[in-house]
């Protein structure tokens, strides 16, 4: 497979995951401040932007001042609406659909057209028409239907493996960000908020026989071995997808620096006590985000350098 | 009786595809009797239901780096099956001059010491690239793929407008016109045997391997294309995807001791033809334009080694100058034998002083073309230009005569279209797709009907704001792709389980 193409199913695998989490992350925060009198708004918004990932430079630049009153209008135009903020789902979709375009002859025509119709609405205007909480049920669905058609259509070759590889590492990486803002929050009950905003809230009351603690929400979010949106899941099938590609059953340890990083950080997340891990809860997602950052700078070294430009220097021309 | 044709109005000289002052043309019957059941509402209702499938599947084409749905009309142009043969004929009689003349101007030149052809015609064309002197592509072929564009002039008389033989585009609208009419006029399209279009790709596979250098058994093909960003990206990508092959921008490629290889994950892999839809200048620029990132550094030595076959060949485009057309049907006498089977269209020569000074008498009523033009640009209509356009023109041809050409104003016949919630008559062109494999000129039945949509417009060019048509060619009883359909077995028949 082309090494370029390889490169946006990778991406295509991210993005989508990331609209999709960041509309369920805003879905949680944005009930909160509505159900939550006690909440202090401003403060809300601002850790929800820097667990996002958002600079303060950044923000200044589109008119927001996090070191102010941020409104949780303008987190949602930040992380929603505006097309411009790079963060926003409007462009999070834009560039699945863009790495769609790219590498189109290689996926299959429902997935394409999955991906097509869902970025349309951007464009036409009838995306930003779309209020809260409906708006993030909508790209939860659309995100279904695209994960939905893909699992239905694709082979499971090279190309499944990237987009799997893809998703994965961004479910980490999100649902560590959910953990995160969860941790941050002041209200009561963010942590039975964000089980519903993973879908899990029923699955968590079940596994745990209705007894609802925070320790016990944070355990099954980043451990639950059978939870398909827990990190350690999301990791372990990253890495089964790192496995897949290589394609070299080793004797001893592994050759591949992404499988390395990505198994690392599974293991030391399963292996230490979970008081440990929630003591300091911030500190440890960042260092996740860390790794997933470095494991997709060496898959790309990997997999996708071949398709850097080559400038050709043109001799007396 | 009728009523969705009910005043559509002809007129003026320019002949009707569909009908003869008052009466309808044989072909058409079918098709009225059918659309006459439907009521204007329900046809704009399957008009937007076209549109919206357009957009949704993504069907776009490129101005100015906007994606914009390429413009279907819902009502197809119908071709019967004797005036198509003639149309066959002629394509494949055409395309083998063109073999023979563009093997001849880059190599021996036969054809300039028979006195056929000026060789000054050749060499002052600017898409002949001395670069492709000598070059032998593997089976002989060089035009892998054609678009010859034709028009029907005002006896209906098909005729010759201009030869593509460079990356003549638009396939992929004949294929995806054919689905949407076919969901969109279901009726209709039952009411017809219409020759299929879909096989197309595998044509053009087929055509593709076959021009592989000697000696590879299991070659490597691939699509190369400018990137997403070109205007013709959507059929860059369906070629591909119908092909099953890969598609590569010029960075995925990279040569390496006289041969083409892709990145890819697993290294570089070999890659033996290129169905190449980058233009001839951007290719190498090791050979052409230095800082072309589109190409690939090293692929025409490549062709040269014999390693990779490049398709269509580098250079066809002396082929397509207007003046070396006004040359085909001499070329065709002298390396066939034969008469053109369809004509071309009356043309002057401004280079030669005679035609120039009748030129330049009558320029207000000619049109007046660039030689090395495409996409409708540089084309002057003088009947339609002002005082001011037709002086700057006459400056232009006389300051450089060989590159402009002058025709009459032939007035392309029309064809009924839905503009603006009604039917009106609207001019059309055709470019039919002739795919050569080296043992025989295959013509896909149909080809592209682009539509001006503008009243009385005569420039069909999308990027002129046309439009395109479903094109069907009927089949008569024995056409060959249909037959297969016929047989059915009766089966056993094995009860799907818990139903009751």
């Amino acid at each position: 497979m082309l090494s370029r193409i390889a490169e946006s199913l990778f991406w295509i695998g991210r993005y989508i995951e990331r609209a999709d989490d960041t509309a369920r992350i805003l879905d949680v925060q944005t009930q909160l401040l509505l159900e939550d009198a006690a909440v202090d708004e401003a403060q809300t918004c601002r850790d929800l932007l820097s667990c996002m990932g958002i600079e303060p430079v950044d923000a200044a630049e589109a008119g927001v001042d996090m070191f102010g009153a941020v409104t949780i209008e303008q987190v949602l135009r930040l992380l929603a609406y505006d097309p411009q903020s790079p963060s926003s789902i409007a462009a999070i979709i834009g560039s699945a659909r863009e790495s769609a375009r790219g590498a189109r002859e290689t996926l299959t025509v429902p997935l394409w057209e999955a991906i097509n119709t869902t970025w349309r609405p951007i464009p036409s205007g009838h995306f930003e028409a779309l209020r809260p909480p409906y708006i993030f049920s909508w790209v939860r669905e659309r995100a279904a239907l695209i994960n939905g058609t893909a699992d239905a259509t694709m082979t499971r070759d090279e190309g499944w493996q990237f987009i799997m590889l893809g998703r994965n590492i961004e479910r980490a990486d999100m649902t560590s960000r959910l953990v995160a803002t969860t941790a941050l929050s002041s209200g009561a009950g963010q942590w039975t908020s964000a089980l519903r905003a993973s879908g899990a809230y029923d699955a968590f009351l079940r596994t745990y026989r209705g007894i609802e603690t925070d320790r016990a929400a944070a355990e099954f979010l980043l451990l639950d071995r059978l939870f398909p949106r827990s990190v350690v899941f999301a990791l372990d099938r990253a890495e089964q997808a790192l496995v897949n590609l290589t394609g070299d059953p080793r004797r001893a340890g592994f050759q591949d620096e992404a499988q390395r990083l990505v198994g690392r950080m599974r293991a030391e997340l399963e292996y230490r006590s979970l008081s440990d891990l929630v003591e300091d809860l911030p500190d440890e997602m960042e260092r996740l985000q860390r790794t997933c950052a470095a494991a997709t700078d060496a898959i790309s070294r990997r997999y996708f350098a071949g398709s850097e430009a080559l400038a050709w220097k043109g001799v007396g021309a | 009786m009728s009523t969705m044709f009910e005043g559509y109005g002809t007129g003026g000289p320019a002949y009707d595809e569909m009908f003869d002052g008052a009466e309808l043309r044989p072909p058409y019957l079918r098709m009225r009797d059918s659309l006459d059941k439907m009521s204007t509402p329900e046809l704009i209702s399957r008009v937007e239901a076209l549109q919206a499938s357009y957009l949704d599947q993504g069907i776009t084409f490129d101005i100015g780096g906007e994606e914009r749905a390429m413009p279907l009309d819902i009502l197809p142009r119908v071709i019967e099956m004797d005036t198509w043969t003639t149309i066959e004929r002629g394509l494949q009689q055409r395309v083998q001059a063109l073999e023979m003349l563009l093997a001849d101007v880059y190599d021996a030149g036969h054809v300039f010491e028979d006195g056929v052809l000026p060789r000054q015609v050749i060499t002052t064309s600017s898409h002949f690239h001395r670069q492709a002197a000598t070059i032998r592509p593997a089976n002989g072929v060089r035009v892998h793929v054609s678009g010859i564009d034709l028009i029907r002039d005002n006896n209906g008389e098909f005729r010759v407008l201009e030869d593509n033989v460079r990356v003549p585009s638009g396939v992929s609208y004949v294929m995806t016109s054919r689905r949407a009419i076919s969901s969109a006029l279901p009726e209709t399209i039952a009411q017809h045997r219409i020759r299929p279009v879909a096989g197309y790709p595998q044509k053009l596979l087929a055509a593709l391997r076959a021009a592989a250098p000697a000696g590879v058994a299991d070659p490597t093909v691939v699509v190369l294309t400018p990137g997403v960003y070109n205007g013709a990206y959507f059929e860059h990508t369906l070629l591909a995807r119908t092909m099953g092959v890969e598609l590569v921008e010029g960075r995925d490629l990279v040569c390496r001791r006289g041969e083409v290889m892709m990145r890819t994950t697993k290294g570089l892999a070999p890659v033996h033809v290129i169905y190449r839809r980058v233009d001839d200048e951007f290719l190498d620029p090791v050979h052409f334009l230095a800082d072309s990132m589109l190409g690939c550094p090293g692929l025409i030595d490549a062709a040269r080694a014999g390693n990779v076959t490049i398709a269509n060949a580098v250079g066809n485009g002396v082929a397509d100058d207007k003046l070396v057309y006004t040359y085909m049907p001499d070329v065709i006498r002298y390396y066939l034998n034969e008469e053109p089977v369809i004509r071309n269209v009356d043309t002057w020569r401004c280079g030669e002083p005679d035609h120039l000074a009748e030129v330049m008498d009558r320029l207000d009523e000619l049109v007046l073309k660039p030689v090395d033009g495409s996409g409708g640009k540089g084309i002057v209509i003088g009947p339609r230009a002002s005082r001011e356009e037709l002086d700057e023109l006459r400056v232009k041809v006389i300051e450089d005569p060989r590159s402009w050409i002058a025709q009459p104003v032939v007035q392309l016949s029309t064809v009924p279209t839905f503009v603006d919630g009604e039917l009106g008559p609207r001019h059309v062109d055709l470019r039919p797709f002739a795919v050569n494999d080296g043992n025989r000129v295959w013509v896909l039945p149909g080809g592209l009907t682009r539509v001006a949509l503008g009243k009385g417009e005569l420039i069909v060019n999308s990027s002129r704001g046309g439009g395109t048509k479903d094109t069907w060619v009927l089949a008569g009883p024995t056409a060959p792709e249909q037959q297969q359909q016929q047989q059915q077995q009766s089966r056993n028949v094995v009860p799907v389980e818990g139903v009751e």
